[in-house]
Formats: structure tokens, sequence, C-alpha cells
């Protein structure tokens, strides 16, 4: 029925002759109100004062003003009719390039000679722009259905992109850059220690999780009552966590000698550590207890009846065979983390939160986005990295399995 | 009178059925039988138009089935299938009211007839109906799919596997009960299934289909006696047709003046089961009774025998 | 034993989160050992009775929107006519779901300004997408035989969804919803630091003057909260999945 009626459509559409695609309807619809109804670029003359918008043409130096405007209306066609996947691929990354070069070039256009003050940023024209081709080459890429490696190498290429764009210094003019000049070092910094929190929470996690997952599987009695404790952990909000922390670990801090040698303190790292840590068993001892559960009886039975010890059995077949479940659990707490990580700079844990939350408090949104950028890269980076990881795994297991 | 008129279906290059012609008179069972992928199902959902045909037309009493919308022809046609399909969400009562519902019949007559179909399939309405699917057992909700294909009073009942779910013994109680309600209500049935058991079983007439084609139409005997192909032939299975014969007649066709000894058997039963029983208890004979427990006669292994011999 | 004890736990804590609302100053003794140089030990910027219903209303009003948008887009690509979008809309919901609520909030604010819009809309935002993943799931899983039977027994499209494949993935859709209201609720908070009337004013109040009872009562009020709403549906969508026979 499902296939009779799509030929029904596609015969009518055939007699017309024009094959829209109804994804290119949507996208050519925002890029045609991103480039001439909304702004591309926004001045001001000093970083906290209200913005003036230009348009494409104001923004760009003649011709490149003219020719943008000529890439995105090709790209857009291409968008809006039934083209090859090729193409499409081509006029999304095309366009986007473009894009990001130019905006640069919009930077240094609309800066006065020898002003440091004005501050150019992208405005709402960009970001629909930036939106509807990164739509189209989003939906090549699911239609394409890229393998594992595949994705990471155009992780790779999207992100080598973006360094040798920064490298060049062809976006320097952008407000948001102008903000990390004026911070380079605290930027790395709290880089630093945002990747230090979100991973090093992550190992704990790992550490304490799976023990703890391995005997929640074993021991029937103990799974309920501590799959519930991290539960109800987990829907308690973050920044009252953080804070609810902090009373614990200042008195842990005050009474227990060394502790506060060791950096423990009611204020800063530990308790967003300790936080994040929190956060992360549940999704690491669920998965580590439902893969375990997974494991197929007949293979258990198959490894007892070969003799293995329980211990054996463990590590020989129950493990390998949920790793990929486990995996999964690892993924969602790396992602997690990364953005509850920023969190951590309201009680002093610092992290990519501290230009956010300053951002907010001066009303400089370049600065928050200098906080806010990073860290959705991070986590994008992340998901994309584990989830092709898990893939990758979780086939080789079945096909071992498949060959066994 | 169900008239299906060259009838085709093509999905792209493929053609599922191709160019099937048969008439089905009122009031009877039809058996569409056939391999996976025979296209057997597929005619079967034309018939309702779940399935829009490529070519050809199909008329009910004379009306194209293409007359009115697809929803509402479906409304006036039963239509159950393997795995029941019940909507777990509802109850017992409820899911049988689906199509009544759909027609905006009024409350009180709607659940009149949910409690005469509940009864009619020997589950207690009180008890049954406020129910779940989920807390049936398997026979249980398949007699519910069957009243709730009933539930609107139609005139054409299209099964799909209807019984395909269910283990051997719960399935023979069910065909039963099917060829009752069958008989009670008039209702034109045709079902579809690969088992051609079955088909010789509840079928007035066998529609036999292969590879999209309608290789034969006739009466269950007659494709027994005269299979119209060698495909025909495979799925009767060729080794044991004298005892399909036989399952068509009852004991009370084959029986013989003349006294015989032991345990009797009912004049209802088949004669495959009591030429079964022959040979297990080893006798030659065996007396037969009434209905209502009169002596009528004797079935013999050598009258039985001569029966399923193939008829010339 | 075992069956009665979570519910009376669960009782004893709204009560307690009732009283602690209505009549936050019995509690003060409790509190006060926390402040230091004689800080006040409750919250007196403001009701925790107001601030709280504010909290629960800016959720109530994101989540609803959520709701709303998330189930219709969902239907819209399980249809054949949106059936185009249903790859795209997946990668989506995945993409999105790696941005982090705080992002999402400090984004929204240069397009709206401060105050409770730019909270709205990170609520909304971030609430779509476990809502429309989870009513996807239920779609796209409803057993065939079922939606079979719907059309064998003459049931229009819109009959068909309305009453059978809406109802059916109920308890995926409320799983959702649940999933959240629980992370609204927790950003929400977050709202604070762009000026939105929550319980997060209380912790952040709490965090600038190093004042932990506020930061505890902030934090508890918010936690209790939160517990209790994530019991309260995951209390439904169990009723709601035991009626079809599935197990929670």
């Amino acid at each position: 029925m499902h296939r009779g009626a799509r030929q029904g459509s596609r015969g009518r559409i055939a007699v017309v002759s024009i094959r829209f695609d109804k994804l290119g309807v949507v996208i050519a619809l925002i890029a045609c109100y991103g480039a001439f109804s909304a702004p591309f670029a926004i001045f001001r003359a000093n970083r906290i004062v209200a913005g003036e918008p230009r348009s494409i043409i104001e923004a760009l130096p003649q011709p490149l003003g003219a020719v943008l405007l000529a890439v995105l209306v090709a790209a857009g066609l291409i968008a809006l009719f039934r083209t090859p996947l090729v193409a499409r691929l081509g006029a999304a990354a095309v366009t986007l390039a473009s894009l990001a070069l130019l905006i640069g070039v919009a930077g240094s256009h609309l800066t006065p000679e020898g002003n440091t003050f004005a501050r150019i940023s992208p405005a709402s024209g960009f970001w629909l722009l930036i939106f509807a081709f990164t739509l189209l080459l989003a939906d090549v890429l699911t239609r394409l259905q890229l393998s594992p490696v595949g994705r990471v190498v155009v992780l790779g290429i999207g992100a080598a992109a973006i360094w040798l764009l920064l490298a060049s210094g062809q976006w320097d003019s952008l407000s948001i850059l102008k903000e990390y000049a004026n911070r380079a070092d605290s930027f790395w910094n709290e880089a630093r220690r945002h990747v230090e929190l979100a991973l090093g929470s992550l190992f704990a996690a790992t550490l304490v999780g799976l023990p703890l997952g391995i005997l929640c599987h074993r021991v029937q009695a103990l799974r309920d009552g501590v799959l519930n404790v991290l539960n109800i952990i987990q829907t308690i909000p973050s920044i009252a966590l953080f804070g609810i922390l902090i009373a614990p670990l200042g008195w842990v801090a005050a009474n227990v000698p060394g502790a506060s040698v060791l950096g423990i303190r009611g204020i800063g790292a530990a308790p967003a550590f300790v936080a994040l840590f929190l956060y992360s068993l549940l999704p690491v001892v669920a998965n580590t207890v439902v893969g375990l559960a997974g494991v197929p009886r007949a293979a258990n039975d198959a490894a007892r009846g070969m003799g293995m010890t329980g211990w054996q059995r463990l590590s020989g077949v129950e493990f390998p065979l949920a790793f990929p479940v486990i995996l999964t659990g690892i993924r969602i707490v790396l992602v997690q983390n990364i953005g509850l990580a920023t969190i951590a700079a309201l009680i002093g844990g610092g992290g990519f939160g501290v230009f956010v939350f300053q951002g907010v408090g001066q009303t400089a949104m370049d600065l928050v986005l200098l906080g806010a950028v990073p860290t959705v890269a991070l986590a994008f980076a992340a998901a994309i990295i584990l989830d092709a990881v898990v893939e990758t795994v979780a086939t080789r297991k079945s096909t071992e399995v498949a060959a066994a | 009178m169900i008239e299906i008129d060259h009838i085709t279906k093509r999905y792209g290059e493929t053609t599922v059925v191709d160019d099937v012609s048969m008439v089905i008179e009122p009031r009877t069972v039809t058996v569409i039988v056939g391999t996976s992928g025979s296209g057997k199902t597929t005619l079967l959902r034309m018939i309702n138009r779940l399935v829009e045909p490529s070519s050809g037309t199909i008329r009910l009493d004379g009306i194209d089935n293409r007359s009115v919308p697809g929803h509402e022809l479906r409304r006036s046609i039963g239509y159950a299938i393997q795995g029941n399909g019940l909507f777990p969400h509802r109850t017992v009562a409820q899911n049988i009211a689906t199509v009544p519902a759909l027609l905006g019949w009024d409350a009180a007559r709607i659940k009149a007839r949910v409690d005469e179909l509940l009864a009619l399939l020997q589950l207690d309405p009180a008890a049954f109906g406020p129910r779940y699917p989920h807390e049936l057992s398997g026979g249980q909700q398949q007699r519910v799919g069957v009243a709730r294909a009933l539930a609107a009073e139609p005139n054409v009942l299209l099964m799909d596997e209807p019984f395909g779910a269910l283990d051997p013994i719960i399935r023979t109680k069910a065909q039963e009960d099917l060829l009752a309600i069958q008989k009670r209500f008039g209702t034109t049935i045709i079902l579809v299934t690969h088992d051609m058991e079955e088909a010789v079983h509840l079928g007035d007439r066998i529609a036999v289909m292969d590879a999209g084609k309608l290789v034969q139409y006739a009466t269950p005997a007659d494709i027994l006696a005269n299979p119209a192909s060698d495909f025909v032939e495979t799925l009767i299975g060729a080794s044991d047709r004298p005892f399909k014969l036989l399952s068509l007649g009852t004991v009370g066709d084959a029986v013989e003046p003349g006294p015989a000894a032991g345990e009797g058997i009912r004049a209802g039963a088949s004669q495959r089961d009591a030429l079964a029983e022959l040979l297990w208890s080893g006798r030659p004979a065996m007396p037969v009774t009434g209905e209502n427990g009169a002596a009528l006669g004797r079935v013999t292994v050598e009258g039985l025998v001569k029966r399923a011999a193939r008829p010339q | 034993m075992r069956a009665w004890l979570p519910l009376l736990l669960r009782l004893c804590l709204l009560a307690l989160l009732v009283a602690f609302l209505s009549n936050p100053l019995w509690f003060e003794p409790l509190l006060r050992p926390l402040t230091q140089n004689g800080a006040p030990a409750v919250y007196n910027q403001g009701s925790l009775l107001s601030l709280a219903l504010l909290h629960l209303r800016t959720v109530a009003i994101a989540t609803a929107a959520a709701i709303v948008v998330a189930v219709a887009l969902a239907i819209l690509v399980t249809r054949p006519i949106g059936a185009e979008f249903l790859p795209l809309s997946r990668s989506l919901v995945n993409i999105g779901q790696t941005f982090p609520p705080v992002a999402v909030l400090a984004l929204a604010v240069p397009a709206v300004g401060f105050g409770e819009k730019p909270t709205l809309i990170a609520l909304f935002l971030y609430g779509l997408l476990p809502i429309f993943e989870n009513t996807l799931t239920g779609l796209t899983t409803t057993p065939p035989s079922i939606v079979e039977a719907a059309r064998g027994a003459g049931m229009t499209g819109w009959q068909r969804l309305t009453k059978v494949e809406l109802p059916l993935c109920l308890p995926v859709m409320l799983a959702g919803i649940r999933l959240s209201v629980v992370i609204s609720l927790a950003t929400a908070t977050i709202g604070s630091t762009v000026a939105a009337k929550t319980l997060g004013e209380v912790i952040i109040a709490g965090l600038q003057s190093n004042n932990l009872a506020f930061v505890l009562q902030g934090g508890l009020i918010v936690a209790a909260l939160a517990v209790l709403i994530y019991d309260a549906l995951s209390a439904l969508e169990r009723m709601a999945a035991r009626r079809m026979g599935q197990v929670a």
C-alpha cells in the first residue's frame, strides 16, 4: 500500500515534470529570509551598546556581496529541487565555507581603520543561513549513511577547516575572537579545567560504577536499592546538587586533617567534581547491569559447561558481550558531563561556564558565546566520536557472534 | 455474490496478482490457498481495498467496490487477521464495538450486539467484556478477533490466516466454531491459508494460487481428485490424499447394513476418524450410532478403503 | 512492608515541602547553624512559596508548548506526507541532545534579552527533544498487525491516529514528558542567572553572599519538587502501561 501510494504521487509529479524536495522547500525559505530580509552582521561602537544591523550587500565589499548572494541563490535552488546527492553535498559545503570566510571579511570591512572598540558580530541572517545549509548538509550525510569511520573523518575535516580559519586570522576582526584575544590565557586554563572536570569525573565514575554494576548484577537484593538512589540523584537539579555539596565538603576540609592540602574545599572544583561523579554513576551502573543481564543464557551456560570459574566467565564471556552497552552508558555520561561542567563556574569550579556566566553578568553576549560555542563543539565532537566507537564495537561483536 | 474480474496488482516490475478472475457465491466459505508470496493475501486485501488493484474490478453484489471511499467500504466488510490485531488499550467489549462505533450505532444497540457475540463465542459477557486483550489466552483473543470482525453484521467476512497463531488442538475447535457461526449468520467467508488441510476442512470451494496466478478453483473433492497441476498435487501432499478424501465425508454417508461388535462411532464423525479407529483397534467393522443414540448399521475397513480409492 | 514504605516516604517528603514553603520560619533553627555572622537563615528577599509557584509555572508553560510541538512534529514525520523528514529528524534529535541546557539558555539571551523569555525558550527547546524522540519511537514501533486491523475495520487515517496509534504510544510518550519535565526543573534553576524568577534565585543569592543556608534550602526545594514530580509521572506511566499489559 505504501509503495503503491508513493508510486501514485510520483506518477502525478512526473506529469508536472518538476520535482520539489520537501526539505529543500524549507531550506530555501529559511535561506531566502536569511539572505534578503535578516541582517547579516551587527555593528556596535563598543562591546556593550546596542548594535546596528547590516545586510549582506552593506556588510561586504563589492563584488563579494553580490557573489555571496549568487552562491546562496544557486545553493538554494539546488536544495529546492530533487538533485543528486553529490550536488547537494557540494552546495552545502561551498555555501557553508563561503559564509565562514565572508563573515570574517565582513568583520574587517565594517571595522573602521584603527578602531579597537568597534565590535562586529554575526547577526540573525548569518545564523539562519548557517542553520539552513547545515540542515542540508545533515540531510545529505544522513542519506549517505556514512560508516562510523566516515563520520569521524567528516568531523575531522570540519574541525580542521575551522582550525585553519582560526589560525589564518580570517576571523580575528569578529567580536567573539576579540573577547578571546583579551583572555587567551585564561581561555586555555578554563578549557583544561573543563575537560579535566568532565573526563576526570567520568573516569572516577567508571572506576566505581563498573564494579558496582557487576555487584548489582550478581546480587539481586542490591540492584533495586542502588538504582533507585542513583535515579533520585539524577533528578536533583545540577545547580542544587553543586550547592548542597558545598556544606559536607566544607566540613570535610575543616575537620579532616590533610583534606584541604589535597585541594578539597567547600567551594571550587571539589564539589563540582563530586557532583559530576554522582551524576555519572547512574548511566554507568545501569548500563552495566542492563548489558550483563542481556548476555545470552546459552553463552553463560556454555562457559560454565566448559569449566570456567566465575571470574573467567566475567572477564571472558559476560564482560565482552556487555561491552557495547556499557560503552553507550559512557557516551551518555561524557556528553552530559561536558554540558554540566559549565555550571561548575557558579561555585567557583572553573570551566567554560566562567565565560558564560561572566558574559551574562556583564550583558556581553560575545563573552557568552566564547564559553558556549566551545562547550557545544566539545559535546558534539564527543558524541560523534563515541557513537562511532559504540557502533564499531557493537557490529564487531555481532559479526563475531554470527561467525561463532 | 463477489465477482473478481481480471484483477492484477503490480509493485514496480513485480506482478503479485496476475489477472485473477473468480466468482464467489453468497453464504459460502471460500478458501484461498497458496505458498507465501503466491499473492493470496494481496488478493484478499484487494476485496476490501486495503490494497488498490493495478487493473481489473471487484464487484460486491454487482456494485463496483470503488464506488464508495475505502474506509466506508471496509466498515461494511468483516476483517480478521493472524495474531488477531486486537487493540491492547481497549477492553474486549470496546474492541468488538470498534466498527459499530465508527458507524454511529447507539450505545444500547452496541451493547446488545457485543453481548450477543461474546455469548455466541462462549465468552461470558460480564466476565470478559471489561477485560483487556493481554488478560486473555491465545484462543480467547482469536475468538474476540472474530467477534470484532462480525460486530457490524457484515455480509462478507475476510480472514487472513486467522488460525495461524493457534496450537493444533485449539485450532480445530476454532475452525468448528467458525463453521457454526457461518451457518448461523449465513456470512460469506473468504479465508486465506497456506494449510491445504484447513482449506479442505473449511472450504465449500478452494482457490489455489501460485506465483500470482489462480491455478485451480473448485470444490475440495474436485481438487483432491483432479489436481490441475503438479503444484496443486504437491500442495495436497500426494501421499496422504486418500485420507484427505476420507476426511471430507461423514460416517453417516458410509454406513452399510449389518451388525458389528464393540464400541461404536457417531454418524457425524469423519470417515477418516472411523478408519483410524478401526485400524487402531484391529477390527474389520464397527457399529454406527445416530445423534440420538439409535443404531444405524456399521462401517467396515473394506468399505472405507474403497471410498478412499481415487474416484474414476 | 516494602510496598507502602516508598509511598509513606514520599508523603512525608510532600508534607515537609508544603510545610517549608508555607511556613519557612518553623525551620529556622535547623538552618541557623549553617549561617555565619548573623546572616538570615531563611530566604528573605521574596516569598519561597511564590518563587516555587513561578518556577513550576515556567516549567509548565514550556513543557506544555514542547508537548504540543514535539507531538505534532512526531506525527508529521510518521505520516506519508512527512516521511521524507524522518531520517533527518532523527539525526537532528541526536545532534540537539548534545547541546548543554546552559548553552541553550545563554544563547537565547542575545535573541530575546534577559528575564523569563530566554528561560522559556531554553526549556521549550530542550524539552522538545525527549518528547519528540519518545513519541517517534512509540509511533514507529506500533505493531503492524494492530494498524492493519484498524485500517481493516474502516478507520480513516485521522481515526487510526487518534483512536489507536496515539493511545498506544501514550506510556512511551509519558516517559519522554517525564524526562523533559525533570530536565526543565533543573534548567529553570539556572534561568535565575538570566534574571528569571525561579527558585534558582535563592541558590544564587546564597552562592553570592556565601550563605549555605540559602543554597541548601533552594537546592532542597527544587530537588524535592523534582523527585515528587518524577515519581508522580512514573506512576502515571506505569498505570498507562499496565492497562495495555506492557511491562513498564
